[in-house]
Formats: structure tokens, C-alpha cells, sequence
């Protein structure tokens, strides 16, 4: 979330696409119902009418998949009717820039294209600079190749009635979202997006999020109240987890994982760290090398120094053009390429995409470790359906582990906040915390090395000092996170011993002084105490900021691009969403991004808003995306339609598509002729590994099932409540039909187009009766730029269970 | 009148069931084996260990489509319970209404297991339940437990929305009324406050009131 929860109290108008608030984010619903109270209107747009539609002044229903499109049509019409927020656009966004000679747009495809790699050369997409190297701009967007002209034209391919053939949303009902939206561009009004996986699952999944950026940046409601882009994150930790480098192409902080052409941390520096010529651009990452060597000593302590790079040598590297995601994984294990796997707090065989080629390419590993509370579909696969146990060879092991309330720790919400915890109880016997976990492993692992073994050194050392009486200390870690002076120095006119803890980020350096296992989480844990812990409920902006409660990345900022939400003179936009103000020369309410004086009171020491972006506006126009700058339709990997409507581009043309055994997928095929889509329920956590467990909830949602109009269930000859096959390119599941007025059939190019839903939280070890994972019908084909999988948009047959 | 009231707004319900969990929670009571009949509502009704329940209910409509309706049910704490005075007639003080205002069943009520149905015909809402386990008769009984000891009842408790409020009756009259005032304004003059003359849980509802539930 670039604001947080209790912000989208202060907005006007609550899009909720993508997710299903009411049901997922229960909680969220206090701050959405206290908007409504104010007089905010709820929108929910969503193939199926939900808990949530069923609170909203506005649904409307849309084919999954075609997100882009319904946006794309509201670009157009924000566009058209000038509703969008001009001098927000003009100054702090890159609408105004001048886009280079080499970028074009034909037919589906951007300039730059190479069809044997399905891969851009993004150097097409380049700015038009001065002699300076600063982008051209042209404040008045007249210009025919400035970005907003060039929008523009883009989107006035988007008109309702092509955007209703796509999407199978009545023009009435588009008409309606759109107007209701495209009011937030006044002035005093903000509108934000509460979106989740039902907008990041799929092929396009990332463009689908820039659309929607790039409508709140014309229509001005980023950094301001009531406005942002809020990603509603599928578990509690999420945020935490993605900050602190769950996923392979990043170090903690965002930092990028080297590649292996990258040798030293001189080279790494070098191609990683952006530069600006733009003297109002604050270029925030031109840190990143003090972020760099601060993370490397936060990994090898005094064992790094200069002459070996603080150890950089020493920290795997990723080779060029290989991507290391969630699909690529199994699909290497799936050839066999991987031996060993730890499943650490997860449940693959249900909750990745294609569960039958997870299952499968967990029977070609030796050895299995899976560290989870219950038993699980995971570890227990060898045993599962259409399994012979005496086939695989693979040896599973099960580590059983405390719960979240039997350990001391952190978590971060989907607002930043960094939220300490405290244990609550002694985990049952025969259980361990996962941290004890790790360094009883690890230790073991060091004493395995110090007799040898090959390239010993990034075990050997590795700085381990996360214990206090040889148990795991979560405040230790915590410390090295938020980082230390390595050695005595001054800055800023202070002195610090070794051994301190650093204040935050804008203290570490480049040259060693100092360690941080996360520079954004530098500020978290120094001298004031461990800020997570905070409790305090003043609230002086009264805008229910609560800066004393927990802590929040980055330096205790409560909302994003907050400077975004002042004029040129640093007065808000307007009094009524005043959270930032520059009074008596300097900044009064939330931590501003950069302390900088507004853009006319001071023009010669003023930065732009934007401060993470190299131009230090708001991307508009995204040259650094994999498929494009601007965000296109194109139908997912396998859909309903066989022509794409806005071009001869079928799917996205840069999207990964396997082709083991275990991934066909058919598109148009009779045999698979209705739109399926996954979700959750508000019942289930998950895979429901924990959750299936637990009687009271799985009373309320016992069995899986499927979603379908009354017009499907007439069709197929199913009655509510009757058992149901539902089948896919790939796999099948029995679920019971919840027949529904609910699901309409749309109307797309000239056909009706039925869709159905099923969740994905049951599994075939308990209960017995539950029925499997949604995801065996799913595909793995995914996002190019994150490798997401697509499990929102496929195609699907369903029969009644016994019947034709 | 004095004592305890509920505010169900209904307006304001997500049916996320947080209510209905949470009761069960702190009256640690045993989960029903159920199965998926066609429905999100689960149990399909309240039962001797489900002393609340949120019930789902669709209809076509032509405002977007759909009419989705959800009523976290329970006892609804009346201020002349007929259960009471069914009850009164066979054993005196089987069930009793405490200073709160709750209508709570007594172990005394054992001796009531033969005369089950007849008290529960007595309920408009059929809310009595006999636990053959136990055998006794049970329902909600307002968390007695816990508002004699200052706190919200587990359902209030639990209640992200502000749909179930709980508390002493001048605050509900006023909660009430705004939220009335509220309700009407978004879906016009069929909003209403039911039966806050006779019971304690009043509900706020904008519908008729069949179309929360069959058996309404």
C-alpha cells in the first residue's frame, strides 16, 4: 500500500477490483464503511457479485481477464472529458516529457521487438533528452510526442463499445464506474484502489496495476489522503517477507540480485545504480551503493572489508537471463534438474499453479523437507491421488513448528507498519520456533564445512551471532536488520562507537562504516528502543496517521509521495486532505519524502515528489516494464475468444509459456468452453493448511465448490448442491454447484460467455470429504515481468459428477 | 427499561460470520459436521451448540442485479419472553431474566427436555434448542458472563463494520436512530427498526423482511 488501512477512511470514491475486500480483508470493510458514512461511494467491479458488491452503490461484472480494457475505456473517457487533475499531471508526473524518436506503438507491439526471443529491447522507449541529458518536457502536454498526446491517442482505441465486446460489461453499467471514478480528479476529492491477486494473476498482471497507477496519478490522488494504490496483501506478512527478500531477484530493500556478469561490487554498482542528470530529481537510489555494502556487512561483519568487496565475492549470483521464480522452479524440478527442496511454511501442492505438475515434479527429488503446524497435502504427497508411493524415491522429511502466537517477532501489514509482537504461549512439545529451526541447521551445516567442502568461505564467514543462550533471538536480528556502526565515526557532527546502533538510512555508507540487513528498514531498532514495539495513540495530523504506533518503512513515512499531496507552494491541494503542509518554512504533519522546500517557494534547492523514480515524477509512461510502456489488452493464455479485438496479438507477447508434458493448454476448445477463475474465502487461510483444521471454520465452508450462473447450471443439467466435475487442459476436481444469480453469462463479441469460480483452499488430507485444490486446473504461465502465475483467467469444462 | 441492547444494522453486515465464530469460541462449543448444500450459509440454521448464525439470502434486483442479504440471527432477548412464561407455567424459574436483561436457561431447564417443543412454539423465532448431549435447553444468552464483567459480548466483540453494537439502552436509542436516519437516506423509507418495543436485539433492516429469510 502506498497509504494504509485506516487512510481509506478519507476517500471519496473505493474501487474495489481485483479483490474481494469484505470477504479477504474483512477488517478493511471498518475503513471502507467509515468512508461510506462520510458519503464515499464503494464500487466493486468483479466477475462475480460478492460480499463485497453486496455493500457497493456501483457493481458491475467483468470477464476475467480483461481488466486492462475496462480501465483502458476509463483513461479514455477521464481523457476525453478532461476530467483528469492538470496541474498535478503537468509537475508531477512524466506526462509532460518528450518520448525519444525510436518509440512507436502498431497493431499489439511496441517498438523494439524481437519475435524469435519474444522479448523487448527497451532502449525503443527511451525520453528525448537536452543537451544536458535532463528529459525534455513541455508543460502545456501540447507537444505530439509528449506522453500525454501520446496516451491519448493510445486510449481513444479504447471506446465503451469495444471495451463492452471485450470485457462483456454493458456500455450503461462502464459509463457508470467511469463517471463515478473520474470525479475524483477534482481537487478536493481523492479515490483509491483496493486491489489484490485478482489483479496480479495474470498474464498481463502488472500492467494491470500500472493502468490503474497511471489513472491515479492524471486524476492526482497519489500521496494524497483517501488516494494511493493499496495492495491488499493475501497474508498478514507478505509486505514483510517481499521487503526482506523473499523472492529471487532482489536482495532485501529492493536491492537487485547480481548477475553473474556482474563479478565485483564495483561493476554491480556501476550498472545497477541509476543516474540523473535532472537537478530536480532527488534519484533516491543513487544510494544504493551504501545500501549495498551495508547489507554485505550485515551478512560477513568484520570478515568483509574493502579489499574483498565486504564479501560480494562471496554471495551467489544469478546467471544472465534466467529467471529463478516460483513456475521456473518446478518447472526445472519437474525435469529433474533440482534434488533437494525445502517447503518451509507452505503448501505447493495445493497453492501453486498446475498442482498436478507440482505434485509430479515433487516425485523427482531425493529428499524433501517440509516445515509446517499441520500435516499437509506437501508432505504427505507421495501418498496422494494417483500416486504409487512405491514409485517414488523421494525422502520427506516433516518439521513441525510453532504458530505466529508462540514466538516473539515482527510482522509487516499491508501498510508498512512494522508491528512487533510477543509471544504468547510455550509451543506444544516436540516443536520448534522456525528461527531455532534455521540455526540449529545452519550451525550444523558451519560444522559440516570447517572440515572442507567446496568454496567454504560464504559458509564459514558468514556473521551468526542471532543467538542469546543458544537460543534464536528475534531482537538480535531485528538489530542487524536496522544495521550498526561497524566502526568508530562521526556524521553529521556525531560521534558513534562501534557497536551503536544506526539512527537510520540516511547514516549508512558506502565505505563500510556501517551494517544494515535492510536499509529500509534502517530507523526500525536504535537508539530510541525497538520502535515496532510502540503503542502510542496520538494522533496529532488528526487525520489517523498514529506516527507513534509501530514503525513504518520508509522512516516512519505513514503515506508515500506524501509531497504529492501539496501544491507548488506546499499547501495541500485542499484543506480537507491535509496531511502535509510546508508552514514557516518547513514541512508540519507525516515524515516528508525529502525535506526539501516546496517546488516555488525555493526552485534552486526544491526536489520533484517522486523521489524513488529517476526523474522524480510519477510514471505515467513506464519504459521499464518487459511488455511495454503503456499497458495494451491482450486475452490470457487460454480464453473464450480466438481474435483480440485491439490488435493481431492474441496474449501478451512476452508472457512465459512452458511446455512439459505436464502443461498443456488449450484455448477456444470446445472441450473446455466456460472462463474459470479462483479465489478465497473469508474462512480459509490459504491452501487452508491451517484452517481446514479448525472446526468452527470449516463448518462454515465445509467442501469445494463451484460457482455458476443459473443459466450454466440450466444448460449443463446441474442442480444446486449436486455434485459437479469440473476439468481443465490440465487436471480435475469434484465440487459441489452453488448455483447463483451471482455469476451472470456475458455477452463478448456477439456470444454469451458463461464463467464459473471455485477457491483454493480445500486439499485431499483432511478432510476426507473436502474435495482438492482449485489450483489442478490452473495453468503455469504467468506474468512476464514477475512470473506470477495466471489463475484468475483459464478455461474450463464442468459436468454434473455421473453425467454427460 | 433498563438494561442491555443489541443494534444489528444490517446495512452494514459483510457476513464475514466473525459473530457467529466468536460465539462459538467463547461458549466453547463443538463444530457441526456439515456439508456444502448449495449454500454459503453454514449451518443452515442455529442448532443446540450454534447459538448464532448468519444467514445469506439472494435476489434478483434492479439496482446492480443482485440483492444479497445477511442477518447475523440469534435470540432476541425479549422483554416479556414468551419462552419464559411457557416455561413458568411447568417449572417456575427454569428460565430467568437476569439485571442485564438476558433471557437465560438455567440447569433447571432439565427438567424441561419433554416440554421442548411446546416452548419452542412458543418463540416467534423458534430460537429455543435442546442439547440432547447435555439435556438441557440452550441459546444465546447475551454472554452473561462476560458484560457482567464490563466487557462487550463475543459477537459485538468480533464485529469489524459496527453491524452488531451491544450496549446500555439510551446509546442504542441513539445509534439506532442515526444509523435509521442513515439507512433511509441510501434505501428510501422501508428501513426500519424491528420490534424495539418487545425485544432486545433490534434489528435494522431495509428490505421486508421474508427476504432476509424464509422462516422470518
Amino acid at each position: 500500500m502506498t497509504n494504509h488501512w485506516i487512510d481509506i477512511q478519507h476517500s471519496d470514491c473505493i474501487l474495489v477490483m481485483g479483490s474481494n475486500a469484505a470477504e479477504n480483508h474483512p477488517i478493511s470493510f471498518k475503513w471502507v464503511t467509515k468512508a461510506m458514512e462520510n458519503g464515499a461511494t464503494l464500487i466493486s467491479v468483479d466477475p462475480r457479485f460478492t460480499r463485497t458488491s453486496a455493500k457497493a452503490h456501483i457493481y458491475t461484472a467483468l470477464r476475467s481477464g480483461t481488466d486492462i480494457a475496462f480501465l483502458g475505456g476509463m483513461m479514455n473517457y477521464i481523457i476525453k472529458n478532461k476530467k483528469y487533475f492538470e496541474p498535478y499531471m503537468a509537475n508531477y508526473t512524466n506526462a509532460s516529457f518528450i518520448v525519444g524518436p525510436k518509440y512507436s506503438f502498431a497493431d499489439g507491439l511496441f517498438s523494439g521487438y524481437d519475435a524469435k526471443k519474444h522479448k523487448y529491447d527497451k532502449s525503443f522507449w527511451a525520453f528525448a533528452k537536452d543537451e544536458k541529458g535532463v528529459p525534455k518536457r513541455d508543460l502545456t502536454m501540447k507537444d505530439p510526442r509528449c506522453v500525454f498526446q501520446l496516451m491519448k491517442k493510445f486510449y481513444s482505441r479504447y471506446t465503451p463499445e469495444k471495451v463492452s465486446a471485450v470485457t462483456g460489461t454493458p456500455v450503461a453499467d462502464l459509463m457508470k464506474v467511469y463517471e463515478a471514478y473520474a470525479a475524483t480528479g477534482a481537487r478536493d476529492k481523492t479515490g483509491t484502489i483496493m486491489y489484490a491477486m485478482g489483479w496480479t494473476q495474470h498474464t498481463v498482471g502488472v500492467q494491470n496495476i500500472r493502468m490503474m497507477a497511471m489513472i491515479q496519478l492524471v486524476l492526482g490522488n497519489m500521496g494524497r489522503p483517501g488516494g494511493g494504490v493499496n495492495a491488499l496483501r493475501g497474508e498478514s506478512n507478505v509486505q514483510g517477507s517481499t521487503d526482506h527478500c523473499l523472492l529471487f531477484h532482489i536482495w532485501p530493500g529492493y536491492l537487485g540480485t547480481p548477475r553473474a556478469s556482474l563479478p565485483t561490487l564495483a561493476a554491480y554498482n556501476k550498472k545497477n545504480t541509476p543516474k540523473s542528470n535532472d537537478p530536480l530529481s532527488a534519484n533516491w537510489w543513487q544510494n544504493k551503493p551504501k545500501y549495498m555494502a551495508s547489507f554485505l556487512k550485515s551478512m560477513f561483519g568484520d570478515k568483509g572489508d574493502k579489499a574483498n568487496d565486504f564479501g560480494y565475492t562471496w554471495m551467489p549470483k544469478i546467471d544472465d537471463g534466467v529467471t529463478y521464480t516460483w513456475l521456473d522452479i518446478f518447472d526445472e524440478m519437474y525435469k529433474g534438474t533440482i534434488k533437494g527442496f525445502f517447503a518451509w511454511g507452505q503448501n505447493p501442492a495445493c497453492s501453486g499453479a498446475n498442482s498436478n505438475k507440482t505434485r509430479q515434479a515433487m516425485a523427482k527429488l531425493d529428499w524433501l523437507v517440509n516445515v509446517n503446524i499441520f500435516d499437509n497435502e506437501t508432505a504427505e504427497f507421495w501418498k496422494g491421488p494417483g500416486m504409487n508411493p512405491k514409485a517414488i524415491k523421494t525422502e520427506v522429511f516433516f518439521l513441525p513448528c510453532a504458530v505466529s502466537v508462540e514466538k516473539e517477532g515482527s510482522i509487516t501489514n499491508s501498510g508498512r507498519w512494522m508491528q512487533w509482537r510477543y509471544k504468547a504461549a510455550n509451543p506444544p512439545m516436540g516443536t520448534k520456533p522456525d528461527g531455532e529451526i534455521m540455526v540449529e541447521l545452519f550451525d550444523k551445516i558451519r560444522a559440516l564445512y570447517a572440515k572442507g567442502g567446496k568454496f567454504p568461505e560464504p559458509i564459514r564467514n558468514l556473521r551468526w551471532d542471532y543467538a542469546a543462550g543458544g537460543k534464536f533471538d528475534a531482537h538480535a536480528v531485528a538489530k542487524l536488520i536496522n544495521g550498526y556502526f561497524e566502526k568508530d565515526a562521526e556524521v553529521k557532527g556525531k560521534k558513534y562507537k562501534k557497536g551503536d546502533l544506526v539512527p537510520s538510512f540516511a547514516f549508512l555508507s558506502a565505505d563500510g562504516a556501517t551494517s544494515s540487513g535492510n536499509w529500509l528498514y534502517c530507523q526500525s531498532y536504535n537508539q530510541s528502543g525497538n520502535n515496532a514495539a510502540r503503542r502510542d495513540l496520538k494522533d496529532p495530523t488528526g487525520m489517523g496517521l498514529y506516527p507513534a504506533w509501530s514503525w513504518c518503512w520508509p522512516v516512519n513515512r505513514r503515506i508515500l509521495y506524501n509531497r504529492a499531496s501539496v501544491d507548488l507552494m506546499g499547501k495541500p491541494w485542499s484543506p480537507n486532505k491535509n496531511i502535509l503542509e510546508w508552514k514557516d518554512g518547513k514541512w508540519v504533519g507525516d515524515v516528508p519524502d525529502g525535506g526539501w522546500p516546496p517546488m516555488d517557494v525555493n526552485p534552486a534547492k526544491t526536489k520533484r515528489p517522486f523521489i524513488m523514480k529517476p526523474d522524480g515524477v510519477g510514471s505515467v509512461f513506464g519504459p521499464g516494464r518487459a511488455d511495454g510502456p503503456f499497458p495494451e489488452h491482450y486475452e490470457p493464455l487460454e480464453c473464450p475468444v480466438d481474435k483480440n479485438l485491439f490488435s493481431s496479438q492474441r496474449m501478451n507477447p512476452v508472457a512465459p509459456v512452458y511446455s512439459t508434458k505436464a502443461d498443456p493448454h488449450f484455448t477456444c476448445d470446445p472441450r473446455f468452453p466456460f472462463v474459470g477463475t479462483t479465489y478465497r474465502v473469508t474462512e480459509h487461510w490459504q491452501t487452508g493448511v491451517l484452517t481446514r483444521w479448525q472446526p468452527w471454520l470449516l463448518e462454515c465452508e465445509p467442501q469445494l465448490f463451484v460457482e455458476m450462473s443459473l443459466e450454466l447450471a440450466k444448460l449443463r443439467g446441474i442442480k444446486n448442491g449436486e455434485l459437479c466435475v469440473v476439468s481443465s487442459a490440465r487436471g480435475q476436481v469434484e465440487a459441489k454447484a452453488i448455483v447463483t444469480g451471482r455469476f451472470r453469462p456475458m455477452e463478448v463479441q456477439g456470444a454469451v460467455v458463461h464463467e464459473v469460480g471455485l477457491p483454493w483452499c480445500y486439499g485431499w488430507v483432511h478432510p476426507k470429504d473436502g474435495g482438492d485444490s482449485a489450483n489442478l486446473l490452473t495453468p503455469s504461465t504467468g506474468d512476464p515481468n514477475t512470473r506470477i502465475p495466471e489463475t484468475k483467467a483459464f478455461m474450463v469444462n464442468v459436468v454434473r459428477k455421473g453425467g454427460a | 427499561m433498563a438494561g442491555k441492547f443489541f443494534l444489528i444494522d444490517t446495512t452494514r453486515c459483510t457476513a464475514c460470520r466473525g459473530c457467529q465464530v466468536a460465539c462459538q469460541e467463547w461458549n466453547k462449543l463443538p463444530a457441526t459436521k456439515t456439508q456444502q448444500t448449495g449454500s454459503h450459509q453454514n449451518p443452515p440454521n442455529w442448532n443446540a451448540v450454534t447459538y448464532r448464525v448468519v444467514r445469506f439470502a439472494e435476489h434478483p434486483a434492479q439496482k446492480n442485479y443482485m440483492n444479497w442479504l445477511f442477518f447475523s440471527d440469534a435470540c432476541r432477548h425479549c422483554l416479556n419472553p414468551p419462552c419464559k412464561q411457557e416455561a413458568d407455567t411447568m417449572v417456575k424459574n427454569a428460565i430467568v431474566i437476569d439485571k442485564n436483561g438476558a433471557v437465560l436457561y438455567t440447569k433447571k431447564t432439565k427438567k424441561l427436555v419433554k416440554n421442548y417443543q411446546q416452548i419452542k412454539d412458543a418463540c416467534p423465532w423458534s430460537v429455543p434448542q435442546l442439547d440432547k448431549k447435555k439435556g438441557i435447553l440452550t441459546k444465546c444468552h447475551m454472554c452473561a458472563d462476560r458484560v457482567s464483567a464490563g466487557l462487550l459480548p463475543a459477537c459485538a466483540k468480533a464485529c469489524p463494520t459496527g453491524a452488531l453494537n451491544f450496549g446500555d439502552e439510551a446509546d442504542i436509542k441513539k445509534l439506532a436512530g442515526e444509523r435509521l436516519a442513515e439507512a433511509k437516506k441510501r434505501f428510501g423509507d422501508g428501513a426500519q427498526i424491528l420490534d424495539s418495543a418487545d425485544v432486545r436485539a433490534w434489528y435494522l433492516v431495509v428490505e421486508d423482511l421474508a427476504k432476509y429469510y424464509k422462516s422470518a
